[in-house]
């Protein structure tokens, strides 16, 4: 099987630091790939690659080859509307727009020139369903967004990437600010998902990693220490930093 | 120990003191000003003087209609505020969200002298540049109009617009614009449709003040706008603000007359356009969702 996403050689500086060094790795479509590590070892940097979100910072250079669907998205004259749109994110805090359900839905759609009201709604409909939130919310579509609980938001948040149509879906840490039974229904949520998207998420929670993950990359201090099949990292880890981190020894 | 206590003591009383005596000072300040105000109702009715379309003070019988008054203050207004609001509004977005840090602070600096600038100053520097070049353009027979005035009004609300309006798209949250650039939106569409909406409370609150600044404006008006009480059938007629009119006219009115009354009436009127403006403002500032 050919992989949705191959990295190649990636290294990437913050300024003069490193965040990232000589990654290689190949994420499998249609499965969870959960990317661990320690605080602070470049998990955030790594995904935030995928649809170039760094380069809002200032000073950021990257090098090296990420290849989607076989083109590589680091070209510089790659478009990257068109590469957010195939590539959507959820950001570790839920961050809906200060609009109603509604208009933050369908806000991406809009974006990217579609107006007719029909079709909008039918794409609401179908991203609220896809979360499960469509019962819930299907009465209060133009309440404001920012009333809805934590658990909401969030899962609106996908709803808002779901009506984009992207391939890959990038968390970083969706559940972090979630209580553990809001976590559980969106790791629910991620395995449904799993059928129709390539989903990397990144987490400091190494149970939801075995829980909810396919394939596991271990990051430490930006490199890509060990990567394969989850069942793998958890049980056999090749290397000894990996041991330790998953048996807890670094905190 | 005690010393200190009694330290604390003295200084939070007389901060109470200042409190409450800046209280006092506005409570006196606008009783005297209700007083002799009203006091011209004795002579004539509050329709007569709110709706009587023209002021002649000092003819026989006095004419006191303050209707061509207010609709100067408001046409020029209303001028200024067509002018200074995109461009002040353009500016602000521009400076947050545009600019690289250095025009950045180049910006803030301009607007902060444009601000610092005395408006007799500005005033005056428009009499001599602004006022021909609206004679020349428009053909006019003078160049002293309302729209002169809006103009250079337009000056002096730009700063508090674009000041307040530039904080206000600052705070808002960054998720909000990485959220909708990740959303593949560009940048300019991050900017109208989420951070615009996301600060339009503390925008509106910007032109609100700014307008409030506007209205209250007495000296470039009264030097550029051409004092004519009549009623304004277009922005290229000189006209007179309420402002206008109580500076040109208290020295001359004699106390206890008509006239008098009549001034301080007019600046009831000029209280109640600013306290409307300055509240409308405050609500969208403490605006909670
Ligand atoms: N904008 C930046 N400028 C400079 N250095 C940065 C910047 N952002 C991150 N870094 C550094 O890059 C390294 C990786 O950061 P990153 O946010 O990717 O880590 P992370 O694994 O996501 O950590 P966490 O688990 O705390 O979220 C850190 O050492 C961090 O200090
Ligand atoms: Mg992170």
């Amino acid at each position: 099987m050919t992989p949705k996403i191959k990295i190649e050689n990636l290294n990437l500086w913050y300024g003069s630091f490193q965040a990232l060094k000589e990654i290689n790795a190949a994420f499998l479509e249609k499965r969870i790939t959960a990317i661990i590590g320690p605080s602070g070892c470049g998990k955030s940097t790594m995904l935030r690659v995928f649809n170039r979100m760094n380069e809002m910072i200032e000073g950021v250079r990257t090098k090296g080859n990420i290849l989607i669907d076989k083109e590589n998205i680091l070209d510089a004259d790659t478009d990257l509307v068109v590469l957010r749109k195939k590539v959507g994110m959820v950001f570790q805090r839920p961050n809906p727009f200060p609009l109603s359900i509604y208009e933050n839905i369908v806000f991406g759609p809009k974006v990217h020139g579609l107006n007719n009201r029909y079709e909008l709604e039918q794409i609401a409909e179908h991203s609220l369903r896809s979360v499960l939130l469509w019962d819930e919310l299907k009465d209060k579509l133009n309440h404001f967004a920012l009333s809805l609980s934590l658990e909401q938001k969030q899962r609106l948040c996908i709803a808002r990437l779901i009506a984009v149509k992207p391939d890959i879906l990038l968390m970083d840490e969706p559940c972090s600010t979630l209580d553990p039974q809001a976590t559980s229904k969106v790791e629910e949520l991620m395995r449904e998902l799993k059928n129709n998207y390539t989903i990397i998420i990144v987490t400091h929670n190494m149970q939801q990693a075995a829980r909810v993950s396919d394939d596991t990359g271990f990051m430490l201090l930006g490199e890509l220490i060990e990567f394969g099949k989850t069942e793998d990292i958890f049980t056999k880890p090749k290397d000894k930093r990996t041991e330790d981190y998953i048996t807890g020894r670094y905190g | 120990m005690l010393v200190r206590k009694l330290k604390e003591l003295i200084i939070e009383k007389i901060i109470f003191l200042c409190g409450v005596l800046s209280i006092i000072f506005v409570g006196l300040i606008f009783l005297f000003l209700l007083k002799e105000g009203l006091a011209l109702f004795k002579f004539i009715s509050p329709g007569g003087f709110l709706f009587g379309k023209s002021w002649y003070p000092i003819s026989e019988p006095a004419q006191l209609g303050v209707l061509p008054l207010i609709l100067g203050s408001l046409i020029v207004t209303l001028g200024a505020a067509v002018i200074s609001i995109p461009i002040g509004v353009g500016c602000a977005v521009y400076i947050a969200e545009v600019a690289p840090a250095k025009t950045k602070e180049v910006l803030k600096t301009g607007i902060e002298l444009l601000a610092a600038i005395p408006s007799v100053v500005l005033g005056f520097i428009g009499m001599v540049t602004l006022v021909p070049w609206v004679k020349n353009i428009f053909h006019l027979p003078t160049g002293l109009t309302a729209l002169s005035g809006s103009i250079m009004l337009a000056f002096m609300a730009m700063p508090t617009i674009v000041s307040i309006a530039e904080d206000a798209l600052y705070s808002v949250p960054k998720s909000y614009k990485e959220g909708a650039l990740a959303l593949g939106a560009t940048r300019w569409q991050s900017i109208y449709r989420v951070m615009l909406p996301a600060a339009s409370s503390g925008i509106l609150a910007a032109v609100m003040l700014g307008l409030g600044r506007v209205i209250g404006e007495t000296m470039a008006v009264m030097m550029i706008t051409g004092n004519a009480a009549v009623i304004p059938q277009s922005i290229l007629v000189p006209v007179r603000t309420l402002t206008a009119t109580i500076a040109a006219e208290m020295g001359e009115a004699v106390v206890g007359s008509e006239h008098y009354f009549a001034l301080f009436a007019v600046g009831i009127v000029l209280f109640v356009i600013s306290f409307a403006i300055n509240v409308t403002a405050d609500l969208f500032l403490h605006k909670k969702r």
